[in-house]
């Protein structure tokens, strides 16, 4: 199977007055799953558009494999793409959908007529091709729905019938737009372990458009998350989830949202939360501090609060907590264990101080580093 | 009683609607005395509906104007269709500049009547020795803007998607609009065939503008010349001639009801 890489460099797109992609530069490597992230609206399916050749930029460059397709037709980039509604030819049966992209490259106009084409087609491509929609409806197992129409299949079915028909030419890369949106929640779960496997086994060039980051997360070798026409950041799934670069990576990326709280810099360099000294120190000036939930803990002494709502996730448990000062918390615990709440429902929260996140009021990550503790 | 209520109003809208039809029916196989009875009673005193049938079939050659009606029916819809998918397929789902300004025109373009225009088509035609031709007759109607509104609205709700997988698939425009859009609006393509077929079979207003050769007339002018040569109206074989040409309309509309039906209201044109 054909993999190749893609480069996109100094994309620019507006529509009209809106500047929907702004100086995208972009390297998906040869066999590399990277996902596109980000809010709709960002501009992460008009990037795919454009990779596809469904839209044209502004501005910048397209190279698939070092070959400058720029100007190239959809046609002639090879690529493959699986759209979020599957498009699916609603009146052809499932072998023909299959078929098309091969029917389209391989056989003529007059081959591909209704009737005449019976005549006219060489036998042997048909047969090729035959035996290619048969190895793609094999890998999907749909060999038994090869017969019908889309209309009869159910969502999960299409979907693999859409893959199916993307994979069946050997495309260059696969281009998927939230393929696995229109899915329940059990199939998309199944579909997401399908889709990595069956990447495992061809070895393609993948790029994957999504919302959701848990797809994100769960599939990608490298994200790249947009926002607002720019990559904020690029990265393995680790490095966005462990070491944000800005406020707005740390937001959007993992659930529960990240915990915020407004903290202040002094000239010392020490770090305060709500006028409490931390551990933490780093350069002065007001700054937001994020806590993921995992790193809240219940102490003996820091941050009064009190349980607003608990959430159970069967092995764990999300608490939302409201502190004194008012901003609120979320914090997950084993199920298991007591939550360390009095029986008015109040406790004292700390962190754990060097897997917190610091960011400037530029909004941009800032290193710190542990200093001596003083009473948290 | 308030649930008969309107399938009372709509009994007598059907009624109003249908009597013509039920009249001409009856006229038709009645004798010349009993025309002017007012009784609607189906049965007549006397049965003249075989020599009614006959005079209206054999005075004029009725088989020529259905010939005439079908070939000019038939060549306006082919370019009608030919002409208006394509653009209606431009003006749904390309993006190209002025596509706002096209769409306006057509729309204006459906407000000017045919009477507007006769003069000009047909000094024009006269002038281009055309007249007592098939041509005249098709010519006008030729280009649908009619057509191109009704398949533009169908069009626009075909997925943009499947196109867009059609266009990564490798096919051409006009693979995608003929062999994708125009198969997944085949509803619309019924409902604007009925609509054009009808009003051309029964168009008398055109025809009598450019044609007077008997040989070239559709079966409404036929039957104009009918009653010309009955002078003295024997209504009866009249309305047995209006019978046989109205006829196939009938036939046409009640095979493509289920598309027709589902064509407009698809797409909201009534």
């Amino acid at each position: 199977m054909s993999r190749q890489s893609l480069n996109l460099s100094g994309i620019r797109k507006g529509f009209g007055q809106t500047q929907v992609l702004k100086d995208i530069s972009l390297l998906v490597r040869e066999g590399e799953f990277l996902s596109l992230v980000g809010m709709s609206g960002c501009g992460k399916s008009t990037l795919l558009r454009i990779i596809a050749g469904l839209e044209a930029p502004d501005h910048g460059t397209v190279h698939i494999g070092g070959r400058d397709v720029t100007d190239s037709d959809p046609s002639d980039r090879n690529l493959a793409m699986v759209f979020q509604s599957y498009a699916l030819y609603p009146h052809m049966t499932v072998r023909h959908n299959i078929a098309t992209p091969l029917r389209m490259r391989k056989l003529g106009l007059a081959a591909r007529l209704p009737l005449l084409g019976r005549i006219t087609a060489s036998r042997r491509t048909l047969a090729e091709i035959d035996a290619a929609v048969a190895q793609a409806a094999d890998t999907l197992q749909i060999t038994h729905l090869l017969d019908r129409k889309p209309a009869q299949l159910s969502g999960g079915q299409r979907q693999r019938v859409a893959l199916a028909r993307a994979l069946v030419r050997q495309p260059a890369a696969f281009l998927m737009d939230e393929p696995l949106s229109n899915l329940d929640a059990k199939l998309r779960a199944h579909m997401r372990d399908e889709l990595v496997a069956l990447r495992r086994r061809l070895g393609s060039t993948f790029v994957y458009v999504t919302h959701d980051q848990v797809e994100a997360m769960t599939m990608s070798d490298r994200i790249a998350l947009m926002i607002e026409g720019r990559i904020e950041q690029l990265g393995a799934p680790d490095e966005l989830y462990h070491s944000p670069a800005t406020l707005a990576v740390a937001k959007f990326i993992g659930s529960p949202t990240i915990n915020l709280l407004p903290a202040e810099v002094a000239p010392c360099g020490v770090v305060h939360v709500h006028g409490r000294a931390t551990g933490l120190a780093s350069v002065p000036g007001p700054a937001t501090l994020g806590i993921r939930a995992e790193d809240v803990r219940v102490t003996a002494s820091g941050m009064p609060a009190r349980i607003l709502r608990e959430e159970k996730h069967g092995p764990d448990r999300f608490l939302t907590c409201e502190l004194d000062e008012g901003e609120t918390i979320v914090l997950r615990q084993k199920a298991s264990e007591p939550t360390g709440a009095d029986e008015n429902g109040k406790l004292c929260l700390g962190f754990v101080e060097d897997r917190a996140h610091l960011f400037g009021a530029d909004g941009l990550r800032r290193e710190m580093r542990l200093t001596e503790k003083v009473a948290a | 009683m308030r649930r008969f209520i309107p399938h009372l109003v709509l009994a007598l809208g059907a009624f109003v609607m249908l009597m013509p039809f039920y009249w001409m029916a009856l006229t038709s196989i009645r004798s010349p005395a009993e025309i002017f009875d007012i009784s609607l009673w189906p049965v007549p005193k006397e049965f003249t509906g075989v020599q009614n049938y006959t005079q209206a079939a054999t005075t004029v050659p009725m088989a020529r104007f259905m010939l005439n009606g079908v070939i000019v029916c038939t060549g306006i819809l082919l370019v009608q269709v030919l002409t208006a998918v394509p653009a209606a397929y431009a003006l749904a789902k390309l993006r190209f500049p002025g596509r706002r300004l096209l769409m306006i025109l057509v729309i204006a373009a459906l407000c000017v009547p045919m009477q507007a225009l006769a003069l000009p088509l047909f000094v024009g035609l006269a002038k281009a020795g055309l007249l007592n031709t098939y041509f005249a007759q098709m010519a006008p109607f030729f280009l649908s803007v009619f057509a191109i509104f009704l398949f533009h609205q169908s069009f626009r709700s075909y997925p943009d998607e499947i196109i867009e997988a059609a266009r990564m698939d490798g096919f051409s425009e006009m693979e995608i609009c003929w062999g994708l859009v125009l198969r997944g609006s085949f509803p619309s393509l019924a409902a604007f065939s009925v609509f054009s077929v009808v009003a051309h079979w029964n168009d008398l207003y055109w025809p009598m503008i450019v044609v007077n050769d008997t040989a070239l007339a559709p079966p409404p002018l036929g039957m104009l010349f009918f009653s010309d040569v009955e002078t003295g109206a024997n209504y009866g074989a009249l309305m047995a001639g209006a019978a046989m040409i109205t006829a196939p309309m009938v036939v046409c509309f009640l095979l493509a009801r289920r598309h027709f039906v589902a064509g407009i209201t698809m797409t909201g044109v009534k």
